[in-house]
C-alpha cells in the first residue's frame, strides 16, 4: 500500500503539490459513489479524503450536510463504506485519508475499528471532533493498527499549540483556512499565506490546506504558499448535487473541474 | 483542559479544533470572574432586582392533600421571563459582557432560553440570534414572538426534526464562523466543557435556595427532590444544593413522550447507551452505529437525545435516579397542577409533577417531596389544548 510519505515525496521531487478531492462515501448512492470516486483519481487525484456520513456533522456547512443525508438514505453505513474503500483502493493505490465524527468510531470501538479500516485500505484518520488534548483515544490505537494521524490547525491556533500539533500529525497537517465550518467560498481567505508560512516553519510533515478552495487559482496560491497539497471538497460534493439522477454528466463536471486544478497545479 | 469538565469519564470537549482556542478563553473568563466581588455584586443585583430572586418555595397543600405527603414547590416559574433559564442568561449575559463580547448567539427548544437570552440581549445591548428548530419555531410560537420583540432575530434551523439538536448544530456551525465578536450563551448543563461546570453554577441559586427555604418552612431537609431533565439545567441546580445531604433522594424525571420504543421518547438516561455528540461524552439515544436518534416529546425543552454529563456521573454512581414520563401523564399533571394550585406548569416541569403524583398513596403522610417547578405554562396552553382535541390523553 502507498504511504503518504513515498506521495508526498515524489510530489515534493516534482515541485507539485497534490491534488486531493474530498468525497462523502456512498453520496448519493454506493455504485454512483464509487463511479465518482474513480473517475477522480482518473483525473489526477493524488490521495483521496473520504467522509462516512454521522447524523449532526457540527464541522460541516450545507453542502456537505446534504452529501450526507443523501448517502445516509441510500443505506451507506460504516461497515459498508470499509467495503467502498476496498474496492477504491482495489481499483487503484492511491492514498486515502477518513474523515469521521467521534462517535462513529467510539461505537465500532476504536481499536477494532482503526485495525479494519487499515485492513480495508485507509491510511489515516481524521476525527473532526477529537482535538490533541484528546487524541490519545484514537492515536494509540491508530498508530498499532498501521494508520497515519492527520489533525486540524485552524487560523486561531496559537503557536505553541501548533507545534503540538504537528508533533501529534504522522500523516499530514490539515490546515483550515478560515474561522468557520466547510463550504464553497468565492474568495480564497487572506490567512491562508501566514498560516501555511508558520506550519511549514515548525514541521516537516506534510501540509495539506481545506476548506472553502473553490477555483483553480485558489489552489495556485494555496500550493505558492508552500502547502504540500490542496483539498477540495463542497465544491466537488456540489458538482454531485448539481447532477443528481445524472451520473455521467456527474462525473464529466467533476472530472473536467479536477482536471483543470490538476493542471493549475502543474500537473 | 484535558481530564478538565469531566465527571468521572463524562463530559470533556470533543469539538472541533477552530472551537478550542474560544472554549479556553471562556474557561479562563469563567474563572477569572465568577467569584470576582464585583461581578458577583452584579449579578446579584440582576438576579434580585430584575429576575425576581429568590423565588419562593410553596407548599402546594390541595397538591399534598390529593397525593398523600407534602409537596413543596420550588417556584421559578415566578421569575421574570417565566423559567429557570433567566439564572443563566444573566450570568453567561454578564460574562459575555465582562469579556468584551458584544454579540450573542444561543439555541431553543422551548423557547424559554431563547427568550431568557433574547431579555438579556436588550438588558445588556448586546446584537442577539436565536437559533430555533422550526419544528419548535412552530409550536412554542408565543416565545417567538417575544424574542422579537426584544429585538432577537430568530433563525429557523430546517436539518433533522427541527428541533432542540438540530438548533445546537447550527448554533455551532455560526459560532466556528464567528468566534472572536459572538458568545454563545449555551441553555442547558450540556455540551463542551466549560458549558456543564457554567451552567451548573449559574443554576446552583436553585438548590441553595430550596434546601434554605426547606429548613425554615419545615424545619428539616426534604425527603425527595425532583426536578425534569432536559439538557439537565433546572435539575442539576436544584440538586447541587443537597448532593451533599446523603440521606436526600434525588430523582431526575426525563421525557417518556409517547411510549420507549425508538424514536418515540427522549428518555436518554433511562434508554440511552455511552456517546459522543455537542462536545460531550454522555448517555445518547443513537442507533448500534452511533448516529443519532430521532427523539419525541410534548413538551420541546426536553425533546433532545443527550444529556448533561454531570447527570450521567450521578446515575452511575446511583447518587441521583431518574425515571421518564410519558406524555399522557404530563398532561394530566399539568391539568392537575391547573385545577388544585390555580398554577400553570411549563410541560417540562409537568414531567416532574407527573412523577410526584405517581407516588400518590406510596408516601408517609409526612414526606417532604421539594419539585422544581422550572417554569410556567403559559407558552403550552395552546398544545395542551391541542393534543387533548386530538385525543392523545384521556380528558
Ligand atoms: C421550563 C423549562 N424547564 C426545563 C427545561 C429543560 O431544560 P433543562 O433540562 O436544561 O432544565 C426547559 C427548556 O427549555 C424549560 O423551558
Amino acid at each position: 500500500m502507498k504511504s503518504y510519505r513515498e506521495v508526498f515525496g515524489q510530489l515534493r521531487r516534482e515541485g507539485r503539490a497534490a491534488l486531493i478531492p474530498f468525497f462523502v462515501i456512498g453520496d448519493p448512492d454506493f455504485e454512483t459513489s464509487l463511479g465518482v470516486v474513480k473517475a477522480a483519481v482518473d483525473a489526477g487525484a493524488d490521495v483521496l479524503e473520504l467522509g462516512i456520513a454521522f447524523s449532526d456533522p457540527i464541522a460541516d456547512g450545507p453542502t456537505i450536510q446534504k452529501a450526507g443525508i443523501r448517502a445516509m438514505r441510500a443505506g451507506m453505513t460504516v461497515a459498508r463504506a470499509l467495503e467502498f474503500i476496498g474496492r477504491v483502493k482495489a481499483y487503484k493505490d492511491v492514498p486515502i485519508g477518513l474523515l469521521m465524527y467521534y462517535n462513529l468510531v467510539y461505537q465500532y470501538g476504536v481499536e477494532r475499528f482503526c485495525v479494519n479500516a487499515h485492513a480495508a485500505g485507509v491510511n489515516s484518520i481524521l476525527v473532526a471532533d477529537l482535538s490533541i488534548d484528546d487524541a490519545d483515544e484514537v492515536a494509540g490505537p491508530a498508530r498499532k493498527a498501521g494508520l497515519d494521524t492527520v489533525f486540524m490547525v485552524t487560523p486561531n491556533t496559537a503557536e505553541q499549540r501548533m507545534t503540538r500539533i504537528a508533533a501529534a500529525t504522522t500523516g499530514f497537517v490539515y490546515t483550515v483556512s478560515v474561522l468557520g465550518v466547510t463550504g464553497s467560498r468565492d474568495e480564497l481567505s487572506g490567512q491562508v499565506e501566514g498560516l501555511v508560512g508558520r506550519l511549514k516553519r515548525l514541521t516537516d510533515v506534510p501540509v495539506c490546506v481545506g476548506f472553502g478552495i473553490s477555483r483553480p487559482e485558489h489552489a495556485v496560491a494555496v500550493a505558492r504558499a508552500g502547502a504540500d497539497g490542496v483539498i477540495i471538497g463542497s465544491k466537488v460534493v456540489s458538482m454531485i448535487e448539481q447532477n443528481l439522477g445524472a451520473p455521467g454528466a456527474m462525473k464529466e463536471a467533476i472530472t473536467g473541474f479536477l482536471g483543470d486544478i490538476r493542471v493549475a497545479l502543474g500537473g | 483542559m484535558k481530564n478538565r469538565g469531566r465527571f468521572g469519564d463524562f463530559g470533556g470537549f470533543y469539538v472541533p479544533e477552530v472551537l478550542i482556542p474560544v472554549l479556553e478563553e471562556l474557561e479562563a473568563a469563567f474563572y477569572r470572574y465568577y467569584e470576582d466581588p464585583r461581578f458577583v455584586a452584579a449579578l446579584g443585583l440582576l438576579l434580585r432586582d430584575y429576575a425576581g430572586r429568590p423565588s419562593p418555595l410553596y407548599h402546594a397543600k390541595r397538591l399534598s392533600e390529593h397525593v398523600g405527603f407534602q409537596v413543596y414547590l420550588k417556584r421559578e416559574d415566578c421569575l421574570h421571563g417565566g423559567a429557570h433559564k433567566v439564572n443563566n442568561t444573566l450570568g453567561q449575559g454578564l460574562l459575555a459582557r465582562y469579556m468584551g463580547k458584544t454579540k450573542l448567539i444561543a439555541e431553543t427548544g422551548a423557547g424559554q432560553h431563547g427568550l431568557g437570552t433574547a431579555m438579556v440581549g436588550a438588558l445588556l445591548g448586546m446584537e442577539t440570534k436565536i437559533f430555533m428548530g422550526v419544528t419548535d419555531i412552530e409550536r412554542q410560537s408565543v416565545n417567538v414572538h417575544k424574542m422579537r420583540l426584544h429585538g432577537a432575530q430568530v433563525i429557523g434551523v430546517e436539518g433533522g426534526t427541527g428541533t432542540l439538536k438540530d438548533a445546537i448544530n447550527d448554533a455551532l456551525r455560526y459560532w466556528t464562523g464567528h468566534v472572536t465578536d459572538t458568545f454563545y450563551l449555551f441553555g442547558s448543563a450540556c455540551g463542551p466543557h466549560p458549558y456543564p461546570t457554567i451552567v451548573r453554577h449559574f443554576q446552583s441559586c436553585i438548590g441553595a435556595e430550596a434546601r434554605r427555604q426547606c429548613l425554615e418552612q419545615c424545619g428539616r431537609l426534604p425527603d425527595t427532590v425532583v426536578a425534569c431533565v432536559g439538557g439537565g439545567s433546572n435539575a442539576i441546580g436544584m440538586f447541587s444544593g443537597f448532593l451533599a445531604d446523603e440521606g436526600v433522594k434525588l430523582v431526575g424525571v426525563e421525557a417518556g413522550g409517547r411510549s420507549l420504543a425508538q424514536g418515540r421518547h427522549a428518555a436518554t438516561l433511562v434508554a440511552g447507551r455511552v456517546g459522543v455528540l455537542h462536545g460531550a461524552k454522555a448517555y445518547l439515544l443513537q442507533d448500534e452505529e452511533g448516529q443519532v436518534h430521532e427523539t419525541e416529546s410534548v413538551s420541546a425543552g426536553l425533546d433532545y437525545p443527550a444529556v448533561g454529563p454531570e447527570h450521567c456521573y450521578l446515575k452511575d454512581t446511583g447518587r441521583a435516579q431518574y425515571v421518564a414520563a410519558g406524555d399522557e401523564a404530563v398532561l394530566d399533571a399539568f391539568e392537575a397542577l391547573a385545577k388544585l394550585e390555580g398554577i400553570l406548569p411549563a410541560l417540562e416541569s409537568s414531567h416532574a409533577l407527573a412523577y410526584v403524583m405517581g407516588l400518590k398513596g406510596r408516601l408517609d403522610g409526612d414526606a417532604i417531596v421539594v419539585v422544581n417547578l422550572s417554569g410556567r405554562g403559559d407558552k403550552d396552553v395552546g398544545i395542551v389544548e391541542k393534543c387533548r382535541r386530538d385525543n392523545l390523553g384521556q380528558a
